[in-house]
């Protein structure tokens, strides 16, 4: 069996499941821990452990090894929760995380990195376990220096003393009975393959319903639970030491009662209890006493898991992201083609093909549902992005001493996947500015009369067709004069009478920062510009409300995907070009009068009383057979990264909704142009890029007027 | 018999390879099969603005966006026309894909590693690095391209350069 073809699924799933963790371990109460959560975190560093194990990766299995003990005394009880305890089991799943990208990577994960958690883990076994270790049982405690890890894990060494038979026996081997059920025989012949590698098998009996096999092995039964558990259903198999000291056989008879009966619910419950009064007394030396409690929370965990995993593969696929594309490339061409077909349809003689007609139309219906169908496979859930705040936020206001609530919004809104991707950098910016600048000091707050605790708002909402999200604190709000100061200061041009809009506009000018002090959360003045473009390379834009003492609201507004665009089509000459309708302000027709031309070639229209750069698409795109008096053209009045343009084309031909493709796909990046689609009739228009445009038509007009010798322009005659 | 003539064939393919065959003016040029992707006519081509003249612009492929190139004008011929008899050959570079324009397409011919000579030291228009040989083939005469380092060379401007 080629076990690197589970690979990708292992780390899939070990992703997920820290990710579950880290989840848990943020929601967690100190003081009050929810037992079910602290189920969960354990179950979660017990199936990666598993799985590390079962693909040999050492180190990956050796970490989540300690911290799932840890979190296995922690669940019992026996290790009291504080902050900074979290704080440790958080870091260890940061450390998990890079050790599963570096096996990922096809390396081994930072020596250095692994002995320092381990140390780390293994320190805080001491220092919270050895103290109760040795305060009950005075004769461990030497034990627990010499030989920390194994010591310290006083609830490890029982559970093997017991189940893997070995200890009690003084190093002879331990025989279990293994009972697979409802196993398929192909599969069988595997699974007992896989088992021979722990030792020797005995016999082996049964028909497809149930299998057993007898080995003989030193190997403790949790053990084999867990790597078979990554290739059957926990609930096919059956684990019995045969022959062993009757320690064992009960235990795991236990397990099995607690997880099958109907009465497991009262059995397990009392047992549970019986565990914690056990807990105190429980040492190494008394394997019997201490086992009872733990196979019914296994008996537990198993009944819990099984049917949330169940639930989960029936109600998603995993899918990678270029079949998705494909198939939405492929209804993109169905699309096209249905509609051509229309196309000829209609010019048919309406009396000779009625039946025609009409299966077109429910074509035409069908083709636009599936198109919609598929475009929401793209879509993921915003809480794909919010997820990742309650850690950022949590560990920036320890840093920054400030207390912070964070409340999200709007999770399941659902945003294009490759958008969700892309809008993470600059919320993280956002929240973190919010946390730094925006949110006071808990005293600061006292006095101004707010609640000690900052209340940092993320939302997601559905606007049209597009996704609003909002990121709001109740903090200072920005600071008026501040603004304007730093702004003449670093010379951005400022009025006394500007609106407190176009102040909060400010921010975003590049090299931007209000913080008195730069500190190593934010202020460094490279931000807020950055956020800006990269939110409008998605083809959005950001917008700030501030009330002074009152917080500082930042919206973004996003296309809900990047496949789709609304577009305006126009015409230049007998060329057909797009223009994202989201950049289009107006059209008019330019007067005679309103048309200036500047030194150095340039040309303005007065539009309002605003003077826009003109911007001749037939001559930026050399396009032939165009009009070029300005007058008969039709100006259409654009904005592109915060400035405006007044482009002069032939004809406006009308809205339509295209489907974006890449041109660098099998081309390059051209000039002027953001990518390309496919209209009704099959061919090809290329989708306009304003600002770049006007770059274009700039440098265009200057090597002409270079190569001309003359100073004003030409192409348009004033 | 009819496992003898499988075996030689099969021999034969071992050692020799397929190569389309079109002509450019009044010459036969050829390029390996496997780089083909399909054959159509020229049709819907959309012009793009400030590229070199060869580049005749993109066109849509079944929802692939293709550059067309025409390898008339980058190999200077004299007569460059457009009619229902012009032919685009589709071909996979690498990752990408991209249509030649040529006059015409006329047959496959396998050609063994004898056939295949070496290609002399040529002109300004094409130069030698982009053949991979001359193909003789009784009295026809091919020559052979290297279509990967011709269309992705810089002179083609197909592919963004790390300057660009």
């Amino acid at each position: 069996m080629d076990i690197s073809e589970f690979y990708e699924t292992f780390f899939e799933e070990a992703e997920e499941l820290l990710g579950d963790m880290e989840r848990h371990l943020l929601e967690l109460d100190v003081d009050e821990p929810d037992a079910e959560q602290l189920n969960a975190i354990f179950r979660a560093a017990h199936s990666i452990k598993g799985g590390a194990g079962t693909f040999g990766f050492d180190v990956l299995q050796h970490t989540t090894h300690l911290l799932e003990n840890l979190l296995d005394h922690t669940r019992h009880g026996e290790l009291v929760l504080r902050r900074d305890i979290v704080d440790t089991f958080l870091e260890a799943k940061d450390m998990l995380h890079d050790q599963l990208d570096a096996y990922r990577q096809g390396e081994e994960p930072d020596p250095e990195a692994f002995e320092r958690i381990c140390q780390t883990l293994k320190q805080l076994a001491l220092d919270e376990m050895g103290k109760k270790v040795g305060d009950d049982a005075p004769g461990a405690a030497p034990a627990a220096k010499a030989e920390p890890e194994q010591a310290s894990q006083p609830e490890e060494k029982s559970k093997e003393a017991s189940s893997g038979v070995s200890d009690g026996d003084g190093g002879a081997e331990g025989r279990l009975t293994i009972a697979l059920l409802g196993i398929a025989d192909k599969d069988r012949d595997l699974l007992v393959e896989e088992l021979a590698n722990f030792g020797e098998i005995i016999e082996r009996r049964g028909d497809s319903s149930r299998y057993e096999v007898v080995l003989e092995t030193s190997t403790s039964i949790d053990d084999i639970e867990m790597v078979m558990c990554f290739i059957v259903e926990p609930e096919q198999l059956e684990i019995v030491a045969a022959g062993g000291p009757a320690a064992g056989a009960p235990a795991a008879d236990v397990s099995d009662a607690a997880a099958k009966s109907d009465s497991g619910e009262s059995a397990q419950s009392g047992q549970h209890s019986e565990a914690k009064a056990a807990s105190p007394s429980k040492t190494p030396e008394q394997p019997a006493k201490a086992e009872p409690g733990k196979p019914a929370a296994k008996g537990q965990d198993k009944a819990k898991a099984k049917p949330k995993a169940a639930a989960g593969a029936e109600s998603s696929i995993r899918v990678p992201v270029n079949k998705v594309d494909q198939i939405i490339n492929l209804v993109g061409e169905l699309i096209i083609t249905q509609s051509m077909l229309d196309q000829t349809v209609s010019e048919m003689d309406a009396t000779q093909g009625g039946a025609l007609v009409n299966g077109m139309s429910l074509l035409q219906r069908n083709a636009r549902d599936l198109q919609e169908a598929v475009m929401s496979v793209r879509m993921v859930p915003m809480d794909y992005v919010f997820s990742r705040f309650p850690r950022l936020v949590r560990d920036l206001a320890a840093k920054l001493d400030k207390n912070v609530e964070l409340v999200t919004e709007g999770e399941s809104t659902e945003l294009d996947k490759s958008l969700t991707e892309r809008i993470i950098d600059p919320l993280t910016h956002l929240v973190r500015n919010s946390l730094d600048h925006g949110i006071e000091s808990p005293d600061k707050r006292e006095a101004a009369g707010k609640s000690r605790t900052g209340r940092l708002t993320l939302s997601a909402q559905h606007q049209g067709g597009n996704i609003l999200i909002e990121v709001k604190d109740d903090g200072g709000g920005l600071n008026r004069e501040k603004l304007l100061a730093k702004a003449a200061s670093n010379g951005v041009p400022t009025a006394e009478n500007m609106s407190d809009d176009d102040v909060w506009q400010l921010i975003f000018a590049p090299g931007f920062s209000t913080a008195d002090q730069v500190s190593d959360v934010s202020g460094r003045g490279v931000g807020m510009d950055v956020v800006k473009r990269n939110i409008q390379a998605m083809g959005g834009h950001v917008e700030i409300q501030s009330r002074q003492g009152q917080g500082t609201t930042t919206r973004i507004v996003l296309p809900l995907t990047l496949a789709i665009l609304d577009g305006m089509s126009i015409k230049v000459g007998n060329e057909m070009f797009i223009l994202p309708l989201s950049t289009v302000l107006e059209s008019l027709q330019p007067r005679k009068e309103d048309i200036y031309a500047m030194a150095g070639d340039d040309v303005v229209m007065k539009v309002r009383d605003e003077y826009l750069p003109v911007v001749a698409v037939h001559q930026a795109l050399d396009v032939a057979d165009a009009e070029t008096e300005p007058t008969n053209c039709i100006a259409v009045i654009v904005q592109g990264e915060g400035r405006r343009y007044a482009l002069l084309v032939d004809d406006l031909i009308g809205q339509q909704q295209v489907v974006v493709k890449n041109l660098e796909t099998n081309y390059r990046k051209v000039s002027g142009v953001s990518a390309a689609t496919i209209l009704g009739d099959g061919s090809v228009a290329l989708i306009l890029d304003v600002t770049d445009l006007h770059r274009l038509s700039r440098t265009k007009r200057e090597a002409q007027s270079a190569s001309r010798q003359t100073p004003l322009a030409k192409e348009v005659e004033v | 018999m009819t496992d003898l003539n499988a075996a030689s064939a099969a021999a034969t393919e071992a050692h020799s390879r397929e190569f389309l065959v079109f002509s450019l003016g009044d010459e036969e040029y050829a390029i390996d099969i496997l780089k083909v992707q399909e054959i159509r006519g020229y049709e819907n081509v959309t012009r793009i603005a400030n590229a070199p003249d060869f580049i005749k612009g993109v066109t849509n492929l079944r929802g692939v966006i293709v550059p067309i190139v025409d390898l008339r004008i980058k190999f200077h011929l004299e007569n460059v026309e457009y009619g229902g008899q012009t032919v685009v050959i589709v071909v996979n570079v690498g990752e990408r894909i991209v249509g030649i324009v040529v006059d015409g397409v006329s047959d496959v011919m396998t050609l063994t590693p004898e056939q295949i000579k070496p290609a002399p030291e040529f002109g300004v228009t094409l130069s030698s690095d982009y053949l991979s040989g001359l193909g003789s083939l009784e009295d026809r005469m091919l020559v052979l391209v290297d279509i990967d380092k011709l269309l992705t060379s810089e002179e083609m401007a197909l592919v963004d350069t790390i300057d660009a």
